[in-house]
């Protein structure tokens, strides 16, 4: 049994506009562990961008409980929450929007590293570093969001995400708006590292083929709730619920 | 980008350099009316206080190139020395308001919550107020001089700037790349100094650098109603208020103070329109727009 990084307890959360509210993650629980990759699946509107909000604290949680090498991060905050990114970092859906236009793609990655002292110097050689780890150049710290691909963007922020060597990467359907060949290439990428850095991967996506293909477990979600669990083989391969049958059979 | 014409690296290249020109041009001409401002007291050809009742109201001639006026003061000197009030006084209170509504707006932008109601609803009980009718009242309150009427306008402009900035913030406010700096572990205070700041700075500094010509003729209008600069000193306001009624006999004394305030005002708004192009990097190399 290998170490268990991250735990979710009863995650739920609702948006509240007016009179109205609206839950938008129902008692949601899953673990994760050292060097696996879960995949949260479900389609637009689910809950699992929110799930991923809530870990990170970019969304405050309405119930549950996220517990983090052992130690219970549901209400952290201020400095001690800038610590626990430290150890989790998160690749956004949109590549460009996720790099501030004003800066370059050098500061953003490196920004971080600033962050936790790291000296000016010492920050651009491990930029560069990282850039080509990510299968990009050095050349690329000089440029803006706006000057490169989506693709190459999205390995940037790969890049970004890797700089403080965590040991989760949430991928918030980090590939969804890239095309497929470049999926591919960044997928694989991911998985590298996955495989190299024992990284633990919470993908989280609608594409059942790739959380097939690279998932060690995978969470199918509907309007919130968790209505199956299990290794990404079966799930595919023989559904249980009505929304699985739903979700597989639109596969093209 | 279809009917967009395209550009090829050399008319790339010469659009950058043409900006950044641009920008050198316009920032000399600035610091030159600066300069003007900061020894006024060495350029001047003659005493700009000093009456002569003899040589009043004479027009432009070669020894008075911009003609005299009503005391027999040379207009040039006296331009020149009221560039000092006019140009100084006027930036102190643009950066000043600028300063004070784009911290208050940020901030409010940011956090929301009830100080946000709470400030908000202040600037809109400036905003709703006649501006110059306030300013007379706080002006009068405080005395007259040039520093209480920049303390009375700076209380009536702040708003304008609170309300860009807050909006501003608030478009900002759920951009991924703040998330994103979030999780580099920025602070709150870095995430506004760093990323919010820069990315909303360009509309309120072309807001802040229009206003400087607003703002010359709002003190000069406090200066006519004697809230502001007091005679003798000279201020280019004042000095066409003064000449306003010779309009038709002697027009030196109102266009040339006119001219300078235009050619300033002109000076500041073509250098806030080119910073913006400059600040802005989409604009500066926008070989994107054209390969997309």
């Amino acid at each position: 049994m290998s170490e268990m990084i991250l735990e979710a307890e009863h995650l739920k959360k609702v948006f509240i506009s007016g009179k109205k509210s609206f839950t938008a993650v129902d008692d949601v629980s899953f673990s994760l562990q050292r060097g696996h990759c879960l995949g949260i699946v479900g389609e637009s509107g689910s809950g699992k961008s929110t799930i991923a909000r809530m870990i990170t604290h970019l969304l405050d949680m309405t119930e549950g409980k996220v517990i983090l090498k052992g130690k219970d991060i549901t209400n952290v905050r201020g400095k001690e929450l800038r610590q626990t990114y430290r150890e989790m970092q998160m690749v956004f859906q949109m590549p460009m929007e996720s790099f501030d236009p004003r800066h370059t793609l050098g500061d953003g990655i490196g920004e971080s590293l600033r962050n936790i002292g790291m000296s000016r110097g010492a920050t651009k050689k491990k930029v560069e570093e990282l850039l080509v780890r990510c299968g990009l150049t050095p050349e690329f710290a000089e440029r803006y969001p706006y000057q490169v691909s989506g693709g190459q963007c999205q390995r940037a922020a790969i890049a970004r995400a890797l700089a403080v060597e965590p040991s989760i990467l949430i991928c918030d359907e980090a590939t969804s708006a890239l095309d497929v060949t470049v999926q591919k290439q960044v997928l694989e990428l991911l998985f590298e590292l996955k495989e190299q850095e024992k990284l633990s991967l919470l993908l989280i996506c609608h594409d059942l083929a790739l959380v097939q293909a690279f998932c060690d477990e995978v969470l199918v979600l509907c309007q919130g709730k968790v209505v199956e669990q299990g290794a990404p083989d079966d799930i595919i391969n023989h559904p249980q619920e009505e929304y699985t049958k739903k979700l597989v059979d639109s596969v093209l | 980008m279809s009917g967009e014409k395209r550009l090829t690296v050399r008319e790339q290249k010469i659009k950058k350099n043409h900006l950044k020109g641009k920008l050198l041009f316009f920032l000399m001409l600035a610091v030159l009316l600066l300069f003007m401002a900061i020894f006024a007291q060495y350029i001047c050809p003659y005493d700009p206080y000093e009456q002569n009742l003899i040589m009043a109201q004479k027009p432009p001639s070669l020894a008075h190139p911009l003609g005299t006026d009503r005391y027999g003061r040379d207009m040039l000197s006296r331009i020149i020395i009221g560039s000092t009030t006019s140009i100084f006084a006027t930036l102190l209170l643009v950066a000043i308001i600028t300063i004070l509504g784009t911290g208050i707006g940020t901030v409010c932008g940011w956090n929301g919550g009830r100080r946000d109601t709470v400030l908000m609803r202040i600037s809109d009980l400036f905003l709703a107020f006649p501006g110059l009718v306030f300013a007379l009242a706080v002006a009068g309150v405080l005395g007259g001089g040039v520093h209480n009427a920049i303390i009375a306008l700076a209380v009536i402009s702040w708003p304008k700037y609170a309300r860009l900035a807050r909006g501003l913030t608030l478009a900002q406010k759920n951009a991924p790349y703040l998330m994103a700096a979030r999780l580099a572990g920025s602070s709150t205070p870095k995430l506004l100094a760093k990323h919010i700041l820069p990315n909303i700075a360009g509309p309120i500094l072309v807001t802040s650098v229009l206003d400087i010509g607003t703002m010359m003729m709002e003190l000069a209008g406090l200066s006519f109603l004697g809230l502001g600069v007091k005679p003798p000193m000279a201020e280019w306001g004042s000095m066409i208020n003064e000449g306003r009624s010779m309009l038709q006999v002697s027009p030196w004394m109102v266009l040339a103070p006119g001219a300078a305030i235009f050619v300033t005002v002109m000076v500041f708004n073509l250098l806030g329109d080119t910073l913006r192009d400059y600040m802005d990097p989409k604009q500066r190399n926008s070989y994107c727009s054209h390969v997309c």
